[in-house]
């Protein structure tokens, strides 16, 4: 009986320390934002996030975001039938290179873009004479972006692949069926959750990403911020009000993405027959 | 060679296509830039490399980027742990909202947390406010730096620890327990050698991340030059000094060590995957 007590006391012990740890580092800052952000009421609130500086911001996130995931997507689906439809000499190597992005520092995905169009390097006369501007402008923070989400959709659509096999598209294939076909009636069925949920992954780092973009975008107010440079700008500025109100923006993205993250997961896990 | 190539190849078309356009995205993202990365490295003269890794504020930045994110995984292995276990074993109001919320850090963007986790624990902050009264002060010093670390770090280990703790049977736990074993004993000697190189997977994961982490920290590290400045802000100032051979040369280092990191996360991964798939 004393056993039974003792495991029970443990429990909730165990139960209390990490709700309270969960809490006090992830939900406080979340909420935080949300309120800094009103204290002011929603006026001020309003007047911050409608500055033509604001706006332009956000409509770069969206376009710089759409772009990466548009090119992560046909990128990420090519990789994964790649890799797990055929055999071929190099392909640990492609894998291994898709990967490579989530294990390097987003500065250091900075400075390696730099060193390839930047001033310095061989590219530069080239890009200089067809009047292409990669770093300090909107294409070096849509490849940074592109390059640090590089590994989401891939990874996510390869197991659920490899978990189905290949024998429905093989009889296909035997049957006549063409490429596209295979892969729109048969493939995608299986991976359409996996590459929703991918996509899922890929919109938040891409919105969020803050150490690639900022050492590619020059910080041109209104040309080349992004949101999270945006907040960074107006934080440095102490508008606190104006870094929260747009910091909340970002919060309910993430609040959203989490939803959608739990809703899919679940799909997920239920098309390749875990649980 | 040709023969045994043609016998396994696949029966499904559009492998030219794939191929084509995987290299070309892959060679114009990563290969293209790591290649830039490589030629630019090969220019650096070895003395001067030496020279700028080996200054004292350098140094000091590798120390401070090290001993933050080791303190962060280590904190985290441990708090991961416990969250798996809570996550696994018990039953108990509201657990799907916690286990949901563990992926915030993926989710929200660095820089946010960043400001947020800054204004809660500067000296009058909602958390600072508290920890002022016994002359502890968290924003400005590695304590801040190891906060924000913990924060990015925390999903890397409950996520790599849950699913192998999910495997484990718990007969092997009954066995024990039949025999006299107390839980302590049972924990240590039963359950934790499963769950070890998941955990050290995680922790790796979770070291490697932060190590390169810059978004969340710059905010709350303060920046002072030999005490709280990280290895990426360094080299960031070297770019915005346009002084690229610093840059790449402190770069360089952290690579390695990342590299070094993710093979020794290969070898684990290699055994946890294992223990997954049930094969011993």
């Amino acid at each position: 009986m004393k056993e039974k007590n003792d495991r029970g006391v443990f429990k909730w012990l165990l139960i209390g320390f990490c709700a309270l740890f969960l809490l006090v580092m992830l939900i406080l800052p979340l909420l935080y934002v949300v309120i800094t952000s009103l204290r002011d009421g929603w006026n001020a609130f309003w007047v911050a996030v409608s500055d033509d500086y604001a706006v332009k911001a956000i409509l770069l996130t969206l376009k710089t975001t759409v772009i990466a995931v548009v090119v992560n997507t046909i990128f990420g689906v090519f990789a994964a039938w790649l890799i797990t439809k055929y055999t071929f000499k190099g392909k640990k190597l492609i894998s291994t290179l898709i990967d490579l992005p989530l294990t390097i520092s987003p500065i250091i995905a900075g400075l390696i873009y730099v060193l390839t169009f930047g001033r310095q390097s061989f590219l530069y006369d080239y890009l200089e004479q067809w009047g292409i501007e990669i770093i300090f402008a909107v294409p070096g923070i849509v490849l940074a972006t592109i390059f640090v989400t590089f590994p989401f959709i891939a990874r996510e659509i390869i197991p659920v692949l490899t978990a189905t096999g290949n024998d429905e598209e093989e009889a296909a294939a035997l049957m006549g069926a063409g490429g596209f076909r295979i892969f729109f009636e048969i493939t995608f069925p299986h991976i359409k959750w996996a590459l929703l949920y991918g996509i899922v992954l890929c919109t938040a780092r891409a919105m969020g990403e803050f150490g690639a973009v900022s050492v590619l975008s020059g910080h041109l107010r209104g040309l080349t911020n992004t949101m999270p440079l945006y907040i960074e700008l107006m934080y440095q500025a102490f508008d606190f009000t104006g870094a929260f109100a747009m910091s909340s923006i970002l919060v309910i993205m993430a609040v959203v993405i989490l939803i959608l993250r739990n809703i899919l997961e679940h799909r997920v896990n239920s098309s390749t027959g875990q649980k | 060679m040709k023969v045994r190539a043609n016998s396994k190849k696949s029966v499904i078309p559009g492998f030219g296509l794939s191929f084509g356009i995987v290299t070309a995205i892959l060679g114009l993202i990563v290969v293209l830039p790591l290649c830039s990365l490589v030629v630019y490295s090969a220019q650096l003269s070895f003395a001067d490399f030496i020279e700028t890794v080996t200054r004292p504020r350098v140094l000091a930045s590798y120390g401070v980027s090290i001993s933050t994110a080791l303190i962060a995984s280590i904190i985290n292995a441990i708090v991961g742990l416990a969250l798996a276990w809570v996550l696994v074993r018990y039953e108990f109001p509201g657990k799907r909202f916690m286990d949901g919320i563990i992926e915030l850090p993926f989710a929200l963007p660095t820089a946010v947390a960043g400001i947020s986790l800054t204004h809660l624990t500067v000296s009058d902050g909602w958390i600072g406010s508290f920890f002022s009264k016994w002359g502890i002060s968290i924003a400005y010093t590695r304590i801040g730096i190891t906060v924000a670390l913990v924060f990015i770090g925390i999903p890397f280990v409950v996520r790599s620890v849950q699913p192998v703790l999910e495997k484990v049977e718990e007969q092997y736990e009954e066995a024990a327990s039949l025999m006299g074993a107390s839980r302590i004993q049972i924990f240590f000697h039963v359950i934790f050698p499963e769950i070890r190189p998941a955990l050290i997977a995680g922790f790796t994961m979770a070291f490697a991340r932060s190590m390169g982490e810059y978004g969340s920290v710059v905010f709350i590290a303060g920046n002072t030059p030999y005490k709280t400045e990280i290895v990426p802000l360094m080299i960031m100032s070297k770019l915005q000094e346009y002084d690229y051979a610093s840059a790449t040369s402190i770069a360089l280092v952290m690579l390695l060590l990342a590299f070094f990191i993710l093979f020794v996360n290969a070898v684990i991964q290699s055994r946890t995957s294992r223990i997954i798939s049930g094969v011993r």
